[in-house]
């Protein structure tokens, strides 16, 4: 199917240079035309190399009433992450495949695991999914890690760690691999963990034993308890919680508003911080019409003004772009393209569709253009079908 | 059938253009509920066929290693039938439309799904989804009546090469993953144009038909048979392997055969199909357009749920496991607007689109007009339509279908009579 069009250097290699293995996957190959091999081997062993990268769960362990723990089993495919980096997963949540990041909270651990800590927000239907309704063993597709936010080597002395509410999350997984080491690292660390109460303080307690066993100087602060954090403010601020603060490199994670603090608060002491920001789902507006982007993958593109009625087939087309047609009125799907960003609205029934990149699919989301009018911004990618 | 326009009776007279524009609203309202209600059911149900026909068709063909011994080949060959039947109708055509879309799975999805047939997907996706679903039973636009090569309505002009017709539907039946190949390129149309007349775009649909064929062939007809050599099974294998495929052609053009063919199924004349259809008009065309099957949930499966082309026809992108829910509801909806929901058992079906075959093998009126005492005459008339030109075929029609109104109006006066 898809992965057809992507030649694997088993199933093209030719002449002498062939390899035994290369041969055996060539017949195998014919002998299940038109599916790939891989479609027939995914039936039995989804997470061997050479698939496409996805997960098993193998236990969803509550952290508190609203977040919960993901252990994963990866594909063999797996790249290994660097404590602090995020990876992009797809879950199907009634029947839908969505996209989202989380943060991964372990190191490197032996039985090759991985874990995903997520907190269920309101109205969030993939976190509330994952914490509330998914079981051991269903699959979730997976993306490599990414992200930047990771601790130096070497490590420095002296570290100051400020997280707000699921922004610990990056923030265990370093952690995790540090006091897991055989060879403890010789680092002073301070966490300042940032909470709207006791009760929903993810990792409270395995944090509350690290600081016991005295891994860390662990600073709780919990909204209910201590009113919100001023990070500026002389008696109750950051510099009063952690006096030593210009000595410690910074690492910051959490809603915008706290981590906007903290930068204004670094910078005017002219000391460096790292953050890392969760972006929420930002669905942008939507709205009757807007702008449109038909491009190519390679970034050239066409840009039109379309009202909330027209088509985006007809927008296109009276743009001069090169638009897949069909039956034009929904029912062929053969004017199907990728959105890449933006939404939507379904002509016949209103629903609208939003493509967020990042969040949505990575190839986009697929939408029948005959059928659907610009709800405010959006981009297609045009002549990327086969 | 003869368009409805034509008919002494329009079955869609009694509609003023209000129920009609209510009919589609009401449509609309029953395709709104399962697109509400579609989710994780729909989802585990065409995951769970994918992965029963992948194991079915695994399975079959490693029993089929040991056909040398005969219950191995029939065990086989039943397999494998069924599989490739379940692969075509339920999972192929059904993804191919767009049915799955919505679950944005890359691997079940109409953009990159290719099945186990002569045709592209491609191909298919064209002429199948685009110009037989938008233009259903309008005869001169939909090639699926009669797929170019029989004439299954009466206003299909009437040829001499129509008297084979019937061998001619059991010979495609045969090899029909073939004939829709051809069908979707346009075949005969595109080899009688001069080379140098033909579009880049047919040489390159040719030429990917063609790769697939090849691709296709190897696999049943060579990779698996020399699989299986080592075990004494290389003919045996082959010979299951033709009759999988004779066995899915058959089954798959009976199915097809039923979704429009039987009599009493309406056809449209292309004048009479305004240019700016509204929603409701397309859905009434293909509420009269459409043959049911009735059958068991077995039977439901294995045609790929088109025994409920009625409902596949208003609703091609909805769920196929969700037309049996939603039939009743389309039913009383017929009921209620006074029309002829069609439907009946298999044979019945098959049976009666094979007697539109037979029948209209013959031009119109002639059967009517011949009885014992005049056969040698008729055969004699159809022998002269059979070998004369164009002029002499258009008087004989003339005059057998005057003949034939005579008749009719002569019988209404004796039945008055009485």
């Amino acid at each position: 199917m898809t992965s057809a069009a992507l030649p694997r250097d088993g199933a093209t290699g030719r002449g002498p240079a062939r390899t035994l293995r290369q041969r055996l996957r060539g017949v195998a190959e014919a002998a299940v035309t038109p599916l790939d091999l891989d479609d027939v081997l995914d039936v039995f062993h989804p997470l061997r190399r050479g698939a496409d990268l996805r997960a098993r769960i193998v236990e969803v362990r509550p952290e508190t009433a609203e977040a919960a723990t993901l252990v994963l089993k990866p594909g063999r495919d797996w790249s290994g992450h660097v404590p602090g980096q995020y990876v992009r997963v797809g879950v199907d949540v009634d029947g839908v495949r969505l996209w989202r990041t989380y943060s991964l909270t372990h190191g490197t651990r032996p039985d090759r695991h991985i874990s995903i800590t997520v907190k269920a927000i309101p109205d969030g239907v993939v976190s509330n999914h994952l914490v509330h309704r998914a079981k051991p063993g269903q699959m979730i597709q997976l993306a490599q890690p990414e992200g930047d936010f990771v601790l130096p080597d070497p490590l420095p002395s002296r570290l100051l760690l400020v997280t707000g509410g699921s922004g610990i999350t990056p923030v265990i997984g370093m952690l995790r691999n540090l006091f897991s080491r055989r060879n403890p690292a010789d680092v002073d660390i301070v966490l300042l963990h940032v909470n709207a109460s006791a009760s929903s303080a993810i990792f409270r307690d395995e944090l509350r034993r690290h600081a016991a066993a005295g891994r860390l100087r662990l600073v709780e602060r919990f909204d209910d308890r201590d009113g919100l954090l001023d990070v500026e403010h002389p008696e109750h601020g950051l510099a009063a919680l952690v006096p030593d603060l210009d000595e410690r490199l910074a690492y910051g994670c959490g809603p915008a508003g706290l981590l906007d603090a903290l930068e204004a608060h670094h910078e005017s002491r002219g000391l460096t911080l790292h953050t890392e920001r969760f972006r929420p789902v930002v669905l942008g507006e939507t709205g009757e019409g807007g702008t449109v982007t038909f491009g190519s993958a390679d970034g050239e593109g066409v840009t039109v003004e379309a009202d909330g009625a027209t088509p985006l087939l007809d927008a296109g087309e009276s743009a001069g772009v090169l638009m897949p047609s069909g039956c034009r009125m929904g029912v062929c799907f053969g004017c199907v393209v990728p959105l890449r960003s933006g939404a939507v609205r379904d002509l016949r029934n209103g629903a609208v569709t939003v493509a967020v990149p990042g969040e949505t699919g990575p190839e986009g989301v697929p939408v029948q253009t005959c059928i659907n009018a610009a709800a405010g911004p959006c981009s297609l990618e045009i002549g990327a079908t086969r | 059938m003869t368009v409805i326009t034509k008919q002494p009776v329009n079955p869609t007279a009694h509609l003023t253009p209000e129920d009609i524009e209510q009919i589609g609203i009401e449509l609309d309202a029953i395709r709104q509920d399962v697109l509400d209600d579609r989710g994780e059911r729909d989802a585990a149900y065409i995951r769970r066929v994918v992965d029963v026909q992948r194991k079915l068709e695994l399975g079959s063909r490693a029993v089929l290693l040991g056909s040398a011994f005969p219950p191995a080949w029939v065990v086989g060959t039943v397999g494998l039938s069924v599989a490739k039947i379940l692969e075509n109708m339920e999972i192929g055509h059904n993804v191919m439309h767009g049915q799955w879309d919505w679950m944005r799975d890359p691997k079940i999805h109409s953009t990159t799904w290719e099945w186990d047939n002569a045709s592209t997907a491609e191909g298919w996706k064209h002429s199948h989804n685009e110009i037989h679903h938008t233009y259903t039973n309008i005869v001169g636009k939909d090639n699926d009546l009669g797929y170019g090569i029989m004439r299954v309505d009466e206003d299909q002009r009437w040829h001499p090469f129509m008297l084979v017709q019937p061998l001619w539907n059991f010979v495609n039946a045969c090899v029909f993953e073939y004939g829709i190949a051809a069908y979707d390129l346009d075949l005969g149309r595109n080899l009688k144009l001069p080379k140098d007349k033909r579009s880049p775009d047919f040489s390159r649909r040719l030429k990917a038909t063609l790769h697939k064929i090849r691709r296709q062939a190897t696999k049943d007809y060579a990779v698996h048979p020399l699989l299986a050599a080592p075990f004494g099974g290389a003919l045996p294998t082959l010979t299951a392997n033709v009759v999988a495929n004779v066995v899915r052609n058959l089954w798959s053009h009976s199915v097809i055969m039923c979704g429009h063919f039987p009599e009493g199924v309406e056809t449209f004349e292309k004048k009479s199909i305004p240019d700016n259809e509204t929603r409701g008009e397309w859905y009434l065309r293909q509420m009269l357009g459409s043959a049911n099957i009735s059958g068991s949930k077995a039977m439901h499966l294995m045609t790929g749920n088109l025994s409920h082309q009625i409902e596949h026809h208003l609703f091609p992108d909805l769920p196929s496991s969700r037309y049996a829910e939603v039939a009743p509801k389309v039913r009383a909806l017929f009921d209620k607007y006074e029309l002829n929901y069609h439907t009946a058992p298999l044979p019945q079906q098959v049976a009666s689109a094979w007697h539109r075959v037979c029948r209209l093998s013959l031009p119109n009126g002639w059967l009517e007009t011949t009885t014992w005492k005049n056969a040698p005459q008729q055969v004699s008339l159809l022998y002269k339509m059979s070998t004369g030109g164009r002029k002499v075929r258009r008087a004989a029609q003339a005059r057998l279908e005057q003949q034939a109104r005579r008749l009719r109006a002569a019988k209404a006066e004796a039945a008055q009579a009485a």
